[in-house]
């Protein structure tokens, strides 16, 4: 059936569009962009978008699913739809499972998955080392047949340099982008914090920005030493907003991302020992909030992801050092993103670029954009409305959010995969 | 002023007027244990259960003794970190130990903020015996009444009255000490100008966000001190690059005769044990006349005591 998205503003991205319109979906395209009441509603669904932003589909490039391996924890299914009730048509999710998703065979069923879960788009990440273990290349051409859109050792960071440069040139054979989690382990050591001024006084061992930022240096210099498409995954640190800038204004073809909680939040988070604000990266200084969101301003940083990280009780009930790092996000990012719209941070076209045609511009993926033709992947905003997050809402399995009780400004009411409704608030019904 | 505190989990929550009445108490309470019969009925029919996870002598040894001068029943719990990985979680073994009843658990723990983690799971109190690299707060306690005893001018002055001024170095492995982070906050908070000293790599940075002043020079920190309080050297630091060789270690930051003519006259020299003979102090200095480290572990016992009587006999409402 047809829908007529009627009388919200349409907001994209790709075009600098911000106008009132009414969209027509059909048969899973975009069918027509007509101004307000020129499109016939007869025979078709009508969707109220009065007051209503109409974007691009949300794409997150980088949330962990854990399926298979920790079920426990998240399934396809149940991220897929933490990432609908969060406005997001699409994610792409990291190869650190288990097994890890370094063969065509794993990266298969995650896709057969995805689409028997029928709610998000899911665009698989596949692993730079067999294993992840940063000993050989993996199958980069066969993975990409199967359907990988990336490639990254996340959380298992490269720490081998020839590696690295090898992994990149071998990228670029099938023109796949190499997904960074910039870390060197020799510093990052046993940390489980931001070395700083919290660290100190909680007596936890700091992981120092620096730990961050030499990686980023290196894997920029290889990058310009191979051609080859880089992308900085969770940038935390203002050193490493500097660096990027410094490599985008020299002409590289880098790209960066960053996270929710590394705008939103900082160490001091962790005070009383709180494991949900236990993240890799660590949440860094107010200087480095500051820095990270002039950055997403500036298009220095060119995608928001929230690196939705489920753990159950059993990862995080634990004294500090021994919970796991990581939190999730899908069902908080566009909040926490609107929020810096709100403090005039961001202007809303800004705000959507990075939560949509940003990533898909660095994953070459569809979307970002709402052209006639273009799948219709598309996420209904209501910008004003204040809503208090409660994790016993959440359709994630897990509960490790640190903004379990905030009240945001701004969500998602409608999103649409494929010209189909596969989530709509309730009380719209 | 009432001491209304279920836990004490670290210096850093303490006011100075709640150390005061600690120190008032374990200062009356050190007169127990010179009598010939050193036991009091004050805490008789009450629990106390020490979990320890790192090993310990001295502060074990001197909460089970304070527990016993009065009257308090004492469980010792000893846990081999390795046990504890393959075995139950933290929360589990405290629960199954409350489930018997205990009125204060006392824990010592490598990881900083266990016992935290415990307090806010536990009905019963729960006293910090050291975690991680966190704090060490009955440490820093008997130090405020080593200290105070020795330099107070009669029997009534406070604490806060006695210790304001006193030049205070603490020297050494500064990053991995949970006794210079309670100690730097407690002398601090009483009035104290507390200056730190090690080779950079032990001194973590923002140290003077506590409020204390950074040397990497010994000399410098002993200069005019009133107190010197040389911390242990774990001798594994030489392999994770924290220094070179132990012999260039006590050369620049070891404690010798020579540099007590530098400081006070009346200089005390003190150090929370075990020690490194020859490493961080030379022999002379930790057995000579201006050394209270054994005091110190005398007062220790009064400290604990002070604090078990507070938590669960004391004037909680």
């Amino acid at each position: 059936m047809s829908l007529l998205i009627k009388g919200g503003l349409v907001v994209d991205p790709s075009t600098h569009l911000e106008d009132p319109l009414d969209l027509l979906v059909e048969k899973g395209k975009i069918a027509a962009l007509e101004p307000p009441g020129s499109i016939p509603e007869e025979g078709r669904r009508v969707i109220a978008a009065t007051g209503l932003v109409v974007t691009p589909g949300l794409i997150d490039m980088h949330v962990h699913l854990r399926e298979p391996g920790e079920e426990y924890k998240e399934t396809i299914c149940t991220g897929t739809r933490a990432a609908v009730r969060g406005g997001f048509t699409a994610v792409a999710c990291m190869p650190n499972t288990k097994p890890v998703n370094d063969t065509a065979a794993v990266t298969r069923l995650i896709l057969d998955q995805a689409r028997a879960a029928g709610s998000a788009r899911v665009y698989p990440v596949g692993a730079v080392s067999m294993g992840s273990k940063g000993e050989t290349l993996s199958e980069y051409g066969d993975l990409k047949a199967a359907g990988v859109v990336a490639l990254s050792d996340n959380g298992r960071p490269v720490s081998n340099s020839m590696l690295m440069r090898r992994a990149l040139e071998y990228a670029k054979t099938f023109d796949l982008p190499i997904i960074s989690h910039c870390e060197d382990l020799q510093l990052s050591a046993d940390g489980v914090m931001h070395e700083g001024q919290v660290s100190l006084k909680l007596g936890l061992k700091g992981v120092p920005g620096a730990a961050e930022e030499v990686m980023v240096y290196r894997d920029l210099t290889l990058a310009a030493l191979t051609g080859a498409r880089l992308h900085i995954a969770h940038v935390s640190t203002a050193g490493s907003v500097a660096i990027i800038r410094l490599a985008k204004a020299m002409g590289m073809a880098v790209t960066a991302e960053t996270a929710p909680h590394y705008f939103s939040l900082t160490d001091a988070a962790v005070l009383g020992y709180n494991t949900h604000a236990k993240v890799n990266p660590p949440l860094r200084t107010e200087m480095d909030v500051r820095s990270i969101k002039e950055a997403l301003r500036d298009g220095t940083l060119d995608a928001v992801a929230c690196d939705h990280a489920p753990h159950s009780s059993l990862e995080k009930e634990l004294e500090f050092n021994a919970a796991a790092f990581g939190l999730i996000g899908l069902e908080t990012s566009l909040g926490l993103t609107l929020k810096l719209v709100h403090d005039g941070t961001l202007n809303l076209i800004q705000a959507i670029e990075r939560l949509s045609t940003g990533p898909a511009r660095v994953l070459g993926v569809a979307g970002g954009a709402l052209g006639v033709g273009s799948p219709a992947d598309i996420t209904l905003i209501d910008l004003n409305r204040e809503w208090t997050v409660d994790v016993g809402t959440f359709a994630s399995k897990s509960r490790n959010c640190p903004f379990d009780g905030w009240t945001l400004k701004g969500k998602a009411v409608m999103t649409i995969v494929g010209g189909k409704v596969v989530w709509e608030e309730e009380s719209r019904g | 002023m009432e001491f209304r505190r279920k836990d004490l989990l670290g210096v850093a929550d303490l006011e100075p007027e709640e150390i005061q009445l600690i120190l008032d108490t374990a200062a009356s309470f050190k007169e127990i244990s010179t009598r010939p019969i050193k036991k009091v009925p004050t805490l008789r029919g009450k629990t106390v259960v020490t979990m320890f996870y790192e090993p310990s002598t001295r502060t074990r040894m001197s909460f089970e003794i304070a527990a016993k001068r009065l009257s308090a029943d004492t469980l010792n719990l000893t846990v081999s970190a390795s046990s504890a990985v393959k075995g139950e979680t933290l929360a589990d073994t405290a629960h199954n130990l409350e489930a018997m009843a205990p009125d204060v658990l006392v824990i010592r723990h490598y990881a900083s903020g266990a016992p935290h983690y415990l307090a806010r799971r536990l009905k019963c109190g729960v006293v910090n015996a050291g975690d991680g690299l966190h704090e060490h707060p009955t440490q820093a306690l008997l130090d405020l009444l080593t200290v105070w005893l020795e330099k107070r001018k009669n029997d009534k002055e406070p604490v806060r009255e006695t210790l304001t001024g006193l030049k205070v170095a603490i020297v050494g492995d500064i990053a991995h000490s949970r006794v210079a982070r309670s100690d730097i906050q407690a002398f601090t908070k009483m009035g104290s100008q507390v200056t730190v000293a090690g080779p950079a790599t032990m001194l973590p940075p923002y140290l003077e966000t506590l409020g204390a002043k950074v040397t990497t020079s010994l000399v410098e920190a002993v200069r005019d001190a009133d107190v010197i309080m040389m911390l242990r050297l774990q001798l594994e630091r030489m392999g994770q690059m924290f220094m070179s060789t132990i012999r260039e270690y006590s050369q620049f930051f070891g404690l010798a005769p020579r540099h007590l003519n530098l400081a006070k006259d009346d200089v005390i020299i003190m150090h929370p044990g075990p020690l490194n003979r020859g490493v961080e102090i030379s022999p002379e200095v930790a057995d000579g006349p201006h050394s209270l480290i054994l005091e110190q572990v005398a007062n220790g016992v009064a400290v604990r005591m002070a604090v078990l009587y507070f938590l669960i006999g004391g004037e909680k409402g």
